[in-house]
């Protein structure tokens, strides 16, 4: 037996001893590819170390506040709502919010389709508006099912979706990046926009759950 | 440059299987579909990747239905799945 954690017998694994675990700094092949690479390019003076540091920043700095902004707006604006949908991007830059490295596509949800994203190849993801994806999205487990079995896995995030309901699973497989627009709870008509954004959640705008409902 | 393909057309995913960086699921090629927006032309990251140099692909969304690409598909009978694809991984259909 190879695992000296799994020992004990009282049911359950315990973590604190035993053999190193994947992030006790046993770097994978191109974990250390990229290591070696960052250092050449710091050393031949093409970017800084203080260069990517900020980089990391900016991005870890993204949160889905961004997309929540977009979604708010498409709520109380049909006319930048039939903006976005023709031009993501273009709808995206009105709000300060620029894609820099792809195209977004935004897809609504309405009482008879509910959209959900994947990407069954890695984990692209329209970062610049969401942030960093969350590890469930890049799991093998969510890639292969959700396109094979979809009304199951969103089941399992508590997302029920009526049979009435078509459900478009989008694989970006490419440099499109996509949006789900979540309907826009019953209710909130008489709520502001900043208010309409608390109720848009990073899984909405997956698609794996709905806009919240207000006071819950 | 005219299109390969128009909204609307029905296609089929080239059933091969080259070596490389292919973004053309497995799990879709042979299968059927409707080709519903084109996204201009795009880098082939089939060539990018090696940092060569090649023509730009146009770029489609393919809609397909589940139950033709599973066909044991347990939901509805008008769920889709839209993949992106590029226009040398399709042919008429």
């Amino acid at each position: 037996m190879t695992d000296a954690t799994s020992s004990g017998g009282h049911g359950h694994i315990h973590r604190e001893s035993g053999p190193p675990q994947p992030d006790d700094k046993v770097h994978s092949y191109y974990q250390i590819l990229g290591i070696a690479l960052q250092e050449l390019l710091i050393e031949k003076g093409i970017v800084s170390a203080d260069e990517v540091r900020q980089m990391i920043e900016r991005r870890d700095a993204i949160t889905p506040a961004r997309g929540a902004k977009i979604v708010a707006r498409a709520w109380t604006d049909g006319d930048f709502k039939a903006r976005l949908l023709a031009d993501g991007n273009a709808g995206a830059a009105e709000l300060d919010c620029p894609m820099t490295y792809t195209e977004l596509v935004a897809v609504e949800n309405t009482p008879k389709a509910h959209n959900v994203i994947v990407c069954t190849l890695c984990s692209c993801y329209p970062r610049e508006l969401l942030g960093l994806p969350p590890s469930w999205y890049k799991s093998r487990e969510y890639r292969a099912r959700v396109v094979r079995d979809p009304r199951a896995v969103l089941k399992e995030f508590g997302t029920e979706i009526g049979d009435h309901v078509e459900i478009r699973v989008h694989d970006s497989t490419a440099d499109i990046r996509y949006l789900v627009i979540p309907r826009r709870p019953a209710g909130t008509e008489g709520m502001t926009e900043s208010e309409l954004e608390d109720l848009v959640t990073r899984d909405s705008m997956i698609g794996v759950a709905e806009a919240k409902t207000p006071g819950k | 440059m005219a299109r390969s393909f128009e909204a609307g057309q029905a296609v089929r995913v080239r059933d091969d299987y080259p070596p490389g960086h292919i973004r053309t699921p497995v799990f879709i090629r042979g299968k059927r579909g409707v080709i519903t927006r084109d996204f201009g032309e795009h880098d082939n990251p089939e060539i990018t990747t090696y940092e060569l140099e090649g023509p730009q692909k146009t770029l489609y969304v393919v809609r397909f239905r589940q139950i033709d690409v599973w066909p044991d598909y347990a939901g509805s009978k008008g769920d889709t799945l839209d993949i992106d694809i590029f226009e040398h991984w399709l042919e008429p259909a």
